[in-house]
Parts: structure tokens; sequence; C-alpha cells
């Protein structure tokens, strides 16, 4: 098996702007002279339900979906998403997951509900567990839709890729006029790595 | 110039690339960005959105037989709709260079089924390309179209959704430019009554041997030789999974799988102790390959034909195969943890419908849109899905068995009606069925992300045009009673219903809100929740809004009260409306979020 590739595997749920996340990081391995591939499934999927995408990057990637338990890094942007995505990441790889709580109608119903916790089971699993919470701080900022960005800044500081191809990366693929609020956004989620989690 | 594309923004940017002229398509995941993405970037291409899959393929004949490039894109059931010419097309064959993107959903990501397009090129006898990325989908719409020249033939190009919404790094080239001749009056080659189709149909036997050499000697079929004496046989998808688990086997890469390249298959056979097929749903290579006397060659034996194949299963095969040791074992995360299935938005107009059909207790026949979800608990108001439009004919053949004294009512959205609907309720009318039909329009094809089509008053190259007037076309069909509702004013949907249902003969009734996503999303001031005044009836969780969630406050009975989400709530009031002790309502103090 490759070794060279990075995985990253986004979660979230309809809306919450994985595909966005997405592109911007293969966009950002493009722009730094890496193969990229990533895989998503649009449709059905996006009406509230679960969403994920998988993004893969090195010299030469084959394969658009992450082989199953090879994730380095899963970004969840919902706590109990993170939990259902738990079996794609790597004994070494590290989750980044937001403190988003988003229950949906059917686990109102009987079944099986929604778990109490879900970021104490995911300690459970594993040790590399970064809690982030990104809705507040994305409210803060004026715009829940923030939470994908902030994530995506606290992961950039796993990645070896320049802070200016990021930005850039945000000028081209963000509509115009949120270009300001997401590179603020970006700049939050650095900062909070610099200062909680040294990697 | 290199960029990252998906290998539907690739099949658009091949068709520029091969000097396309006219393309056409009715959407369908996963194939709707090809379209999309011809219309937005490459405004030389006449592109538009047709009723149905099959306007759509007999436009593209059109155009091929006019002179110009044509390409035609659908999901893999669309490929049903659109069967009828495929069929028939062949025997006449082109005049321009005509290619069929045929998307398919191995796993059913958005489908009703998970049918292998593949047997289609085999069956109608034309040649079948399958990409495996979205360079190889760029390259091949050009290699179509040059084939399709060359053997006097439709061309399919077989995607699946993980070559469509996949994105990879792709090669630019320049466009080049095609000039067609002018139509022919070729009364032999395109007026296909049975004489002349006979003598099409021996051209296309013949065309059938020149096409068998054509594969043996293309570089679309290709050996990557390392030595080794397993040898796999793999093509689309598939081919990257099985190079990402193991790079170093032989493999035979088919890119043409119709007809099958068998004299290289042959001696790829003969080269090696082991040969494996790995292909995706059916074993259709496994089967001709077999059929050709290559018995000793495996496939099925050792991977599913339901579902996708992904790296993972590639090595649980070869596993099984005995060739690779061992599998990784994957983390064990929880067992079992709630479902989160699709849902109608928050402030989705069909919400209101679907209550109102679950509180008569209707027998519900149902069609492929949004609406569908309309069948999923706790609306649970849906009883029947089969394909695109077949919401009428169900509710008249039910009827028809079940009594005329009982409701059925078929349900279906404005883009689905127009797609196939329009002739069910001409049976309805013209067979006397007492059937109510739903069309609940919201002025979009919604599901596939906001398309227009021939009652949006837009086409799909941003023109005005002149837009379906339902009622005035329901009428025109002999339909005596037509209502217009407002989905979202509850109890009038609850009235009007009932009284269709009681009406004898077949009633049409159109809901009048649009879609809250698309074209604008629509977003009013938020409700909340007075948690004094709320008994924790659960009313309102029953309309299944991703808005309303349990609050942690317990009413006497320990159950818990309702609150909304406010930025999710888009004040469509529906959950007002059923609230009994009134304790929905209009938020107080607004905070913009």
């Amino acid at each position: 098996m490759n070794n060279d590739t990075k995985n990253i595997l986004i979660v979230g749920v309809g809306g919450q702007g994985v595909l966005l996340a997405s592109e911007l990081l293969s966009e950002v391995a493009v722009e730094s002279g890496l193969d990229a591939k990533k895989s998503e499934v649009h449709g059905m999927s996006q009406r509230g339900g679960v969403v994920s995408s998988h993004v893969r990057f090195g010299p030469k990637v084959y394969s658009p979906i992450i082989p199953y338990g090879q994730a380095d890094i899963i970004l969840s942007f919902e706590q109990a998403e993170g939990l259902r995505a738990i079996d794609w990441l790597s004994p070494t790889g590290t989750i980044i997951v937001s403190k988003t709580r988003l229950v949906p109608p059917a686990a109102n119903f009987g079944g099986i509900g929604y778990p109490d916790d879900p970021i104490a089971e995911l300690n459970k699993l594993t040790k590399n567990v970064i809690a982030v919470d990104a809705d507040r701080m994305a409210l803060d900022l004026g715009n829940i839709r923030l939470v994908n960005t902030i994530l995506l800044a606290v992961a950039s500081s796993f990645l070896d890729f320049k802070r200016e191809t990021w930005e850039a990366a945000i000028r081209a693929l963000v509509k115009p006029k949120f270009v300001d609020i997401n590179l603020k956004a970006f700049a939050q989620g650095c900062a909070l790595t610099a200062r909680k989690v040294k990697v | 110039m290199k960029k990252i594309l998906s290998g539907n923004e690739a099949v658009a940017r091949g068709a520029y690339e091969a000097g396309v002229k006219l393309a056409a398509a009715y959407p369908g995941t996963p194939s709707t960005e090809i379209l999309e993405n011809i219309a937005e970037s490459y405004p030389s291409i006449y592109a538009e959105w047709s009723p149905n899959e099959k306007v759509a393929f007999e436009v593209g004949i059109g155009g091929s037989m006019g002179g110009g490039r044509s390409l035609v894109a659908m999901k893999h059931v669309g490929v049903n709709v659109a069967a009828d010419p495929l069929m028939t097309f062949s025997y006449t064959g082109v005049n321009a260079g005509f290619v069929l993107i045929s998307a398919d959903d191995p796993a059913m990501h958005s489908s009703q089924n998970e049918q292998d397009n593949r047997y289609y090129a085999k069956f109608a006898q034309i040649p079948c390309l399958e990409p495996s990325d979205s360079q190889e989908a760029k390259d091949m719409v050009r290699t179509a179209m040059e084939i399709s020249e060359k053997f006097d033939t439709p061309v399919m190009l077989r995607m699946t959704t993980r070559v469509s919404h996949s994105k990879g790094v792709v090669e630019f080239n320049d466009p080049v430019e095609y000039s067609g001749n002018k139509f022919d009056h070729d009364f032999d080659k395109y007026v296909m009554i049975p004489r002349n189709a006979r003598v099409r149909h021996h051209v296309v036997v013949k065309r059938q041997a020149k096409l068998e050499e054509y594969t043996g000697n293309s570089p679309l079929n290709r050996v990557e030789e390392y030595g080794s004496k397993l040898g796999i046989i793999t093509g689309g998808i598939s081919y990257q999974y099985v190079k990402e688990i193991v790079p170093e086997i032989d493999v035979l890469k088919i890119g043409m799988s119709f007809p099958l390249p068998l004299r290289l298959i042959k001696e790829f056979v003969e080269a090696h102790e082991r040969v494996i097929v790995v292909e995706e749903l059916e074993p259709y290579y496994e089967e001709i390959i077999r059929a050709a006397g290559m018995t000793s060659v495996e496939g099925k034996k050792y991977f599913g034909r339901e579902g996708e194949l992904a790296p993972y299963e590639v090595a649980v095969g070869l596993h099984k195969a005995g060739y690779i040791d061992s599998v990784p074992e994957p983390y064990t995360g929880p067992a079992e943890l709630f479902p989160r299935p699709p849902v109608l938005c928050p402030g989705c107009p069909h919400r209101g419908v679907f209550a109102a059909l679950r509180k008569l207790r209707l027998t519900v026949t149902g069609d492929i849109g949004c609406y569908t979800l309309g069948g999923l608990d706790p609306l649970g108001s849906l009883h029947t899905c089969i394909c695109m439009g077949a919401s009428i004919g169900n509710a008249i053949g039910m009827e028809k068995v079940d009594g005329s004294d009982k409701g059925i009512v078929a349900i279906l959205g404005d883009s689905t009606f127009l797609h196939s609907g329009i002739t069910g309720l001409l049976d309805a009318v013209y067979n006397k069925s007492n059937i109510t039909v739903i069309i609940a329009d919201n002025r979009i094809t919604a599901m596939t992300g906001g398309q227009q089509h021939p009652a949006t008053g837009r086409t799909l190259m941003g023109e005005e045009t002149k837009a379906v007037d339902f009622v005035e076309l329901v009428r025109a069909l002999g339909v005596e009673s037509v209502r217009a509702i407002d989905p979202l004013k509850y109890d009038e949907t609850l009235e009007v219903i009932q009284e269709e249902v009681d009406r004898p003969g077949p009633s049409v009734i159109i809901t009048n809100q649009p879609c809250v996503l698309m074209p604008k999303r629509i977003m009013e001031t938020p409700y909340e929740v007075d948690l004094e005044l709320c008994n924790g009836c659960s009313l309102c969780f029953r309309l299944g809004c991703p808005a309303i969630y349990p609050s942690q406050e317990k009413n006497k009975r320990g159950k818990p009260k309702a609150e909304i989400d406010p930025t999710l709530c888009t004040g469509c009031t529906l959950c007002a409306q059923v609230c009994k002790p009134e304790a929905i309502i209009l938020t107080r103090a607004v905070e913009k979020v």
C-alpha cells in the first residue's frame, strides 16, 4: 500500500460546508505541487443527511476513496458524526471534532437515541481527540457556517502547507462577500492550535 | 494547463475540446453537473435541459444528424427512458459524432436501483468506454466522438458515481474545430421502416466485427506489466482500487468494455498462472470472458455484485482469493449509532402536504424527488416509489383493483410531472379513474440541486422562456377538478385533499409554495417555543422538521418539551399551526445569526 499518501476524511451534516472544506483542502494540495483526489456523494445525502468527503494527496494518488482505517485526520463538524466516522481513523490518526450538536428528527422517536456525550465516547476509543468549540467561535464571528473553516484551520497545523496557500485558496473558492470573514475564522482557528495543542 | 476537476466537470471540458455543438440532458444524480458545467463554462455549446431523457436523446440524435457533434447525459435509470431511441439509433448510425453519457450509481447513493448499464451497450451493440478518473473522462469524450464517426455508431461513455463525483488533476488540451456534413436526405439510412431496418441491422453486425478489431489494438485497453504470476483484469473506478491495494501486480486495464478486446485478454490469460477479474456490480467482463472459453478466469467468487467496491473491499476479495495474507483491521467504533437519514429541509413546503396525508391516513403512490422523503418516519405517508412518473399509473391500477370508493392519492413534483406524469394523468382521465393527483409544485427540480424545467420560465442557458401553466395543461388533458393550495396552510390543505378524495372522477391539486432553498433561500423570522406553554405533546416533533429538537425540560410525564433552533427555522409556521397549546410563537427578540 502507498504510504506517501495523506488521507483526510471530512464529515458532517448536509448544509455544514463539508464540500467547501474539501474543495479548499484539495486546492491547497494541488497548489502545493502534489497530486490530489477527492470523493464525495451528492444528491440525497445533502438533505440533512450524513455528508462525508474523502481528500487524498501525495506524489501519486490512485483511489479517490480512503482505504478503511487509514485516515490520518478526521475532521468532524458535528460531535456524533465523529463517532460514526471513527472506523476510518488510522491508529496513529487524529480526530478534530467540533462540539456542534445536531440532533436529527429521527433520533426523537424511539430506536437509538442521540448519544449523551459523543466526545467522551470518542475519548474512550482514541487518545488523539481534539474537540473544538467551533460553534461558539463561529457564532461570535457572526455566522454558524464558519465551523468548517475554523476546523480546517486547526487541521492545517498538522499539514505541511503554507499559510499563504490556504489564504489564497479561500480567496479563490469562497464567495467574494464571505472571503474576509472566512479569513478571520481561519486565523482564529490557527491561533487556537498555536495556543492549545502543540503538535 | 492543469486543474482539479470532478469527472463530470471533466466530461464538460472534454465536450468542449471535442468541438461538441449540442448537449442535452435531464438532471439526475450523479450526472447533473455535466450539463450545468457545459452551460456555465462553455457557452459556445448549445445546452438544454430537456423534459426527460428520451427527449434529450432524440434532440441529440437530431444534432448528430444535422451535422454537429452531440452529447447527451443522464443517470443510469435515465437510459431506460431513452432506451427506445437508443436501440434504433444504433441501426441508423450517426452523421456527426454522438456520445451518450450514462452515469451509473453503484450503491444507490441517490437512486432507486443499481443497474449496470454496460449491458445496454452490449444490448444496443454500441461501443462502451469506461473512464477510471477525471483525466480519462475528459480524454475519452474526444476519443468516443472519433469512434462514433469512424464506425458510424452512437457511443456510450459509462461513468459511475465515484468517477463522476471524485475530483482529480486534469491536463487541458485545445479544442478542435469540427465541421460536419449537413443533414443528407438518406432515406435508407435514417428512415427505419422494416425494409430499411433489416438492411441496417446487417450493417450493425458488420460494424461489430470492425469494432472487435479496433478494440484489440486500441490504447484504451492496456497491459501494465510487473512480471507477476497473478494477473488482474479491471476497469473503471475498480482499476484505481486495484492499484491502491496491489500496485505491482500485472493489470489488464479495460478502457473499452464493448466490445471487449478478447484477443488481448486471451494473451493476458495465457501469460499468467491465474487471472482474477475485479469489477463493480455485475460480472459483465467475467461472463463475456468465460463465455469466450477462458473458464479458468475468476471474479465474482471473491467480490460482491451488490453495492460499490472500495480499496478495502478489493483487499478483502484478494484475501479471500488467497492472494493477500491479511487484511488490516479497522478501528472499531460503536456498534450501533442513531441513523441520520436525509430529511425534508426546515420550511420545506412538502411537509404540509405529508402532514395532511398522514392525518387522513390515505394510501399514497409516490414518485422520484425530494418528496419521496415523505415516506420516512415520522411523516411516513408515501407508500410506493418505482420510477419517474410512476405514481399516477400506480394509483390508477390500485384503484381499478381495489374499488373506486377508497381514496388513493398520487403525489409527484412539478419536474417529475412534466418528465413523465402527463401521460399517466391522461390515462386517468381517459379510463375514468377515481384518483387524486397532487402536483407538489415547488417550481424547481430540487432533489438534483435546483435545475430549471419547462414550467420555471428559464432555460439552462439562462434565457427567459414560456412557462407551462399547470392548471391550463391539466384542464386541457380533461381534468375537471383542479385546485390550487398553499401547502403551508395546514387546515386548508387537509380540507382540500379530503374534498378531492371524496369527489368522483380524477382530480388534481397543485401546491403553490416554492422550494425554500432554490433559486432563493427563504428565511423569515424564526419561531420559538414558550416552554411554559409547551406541554410536551410531541405533535410538532411529528412534522420531522430538523429545526425542532427535544428540550432538556420535560413535561409531567417525563417527556421532553420542544425547542426550535433559530439558525435552522425558516418561519414557515407549520409547527405553530399544529401546536394545540399555542406554545410556538414568533421569536420576540430577533437576533440575526
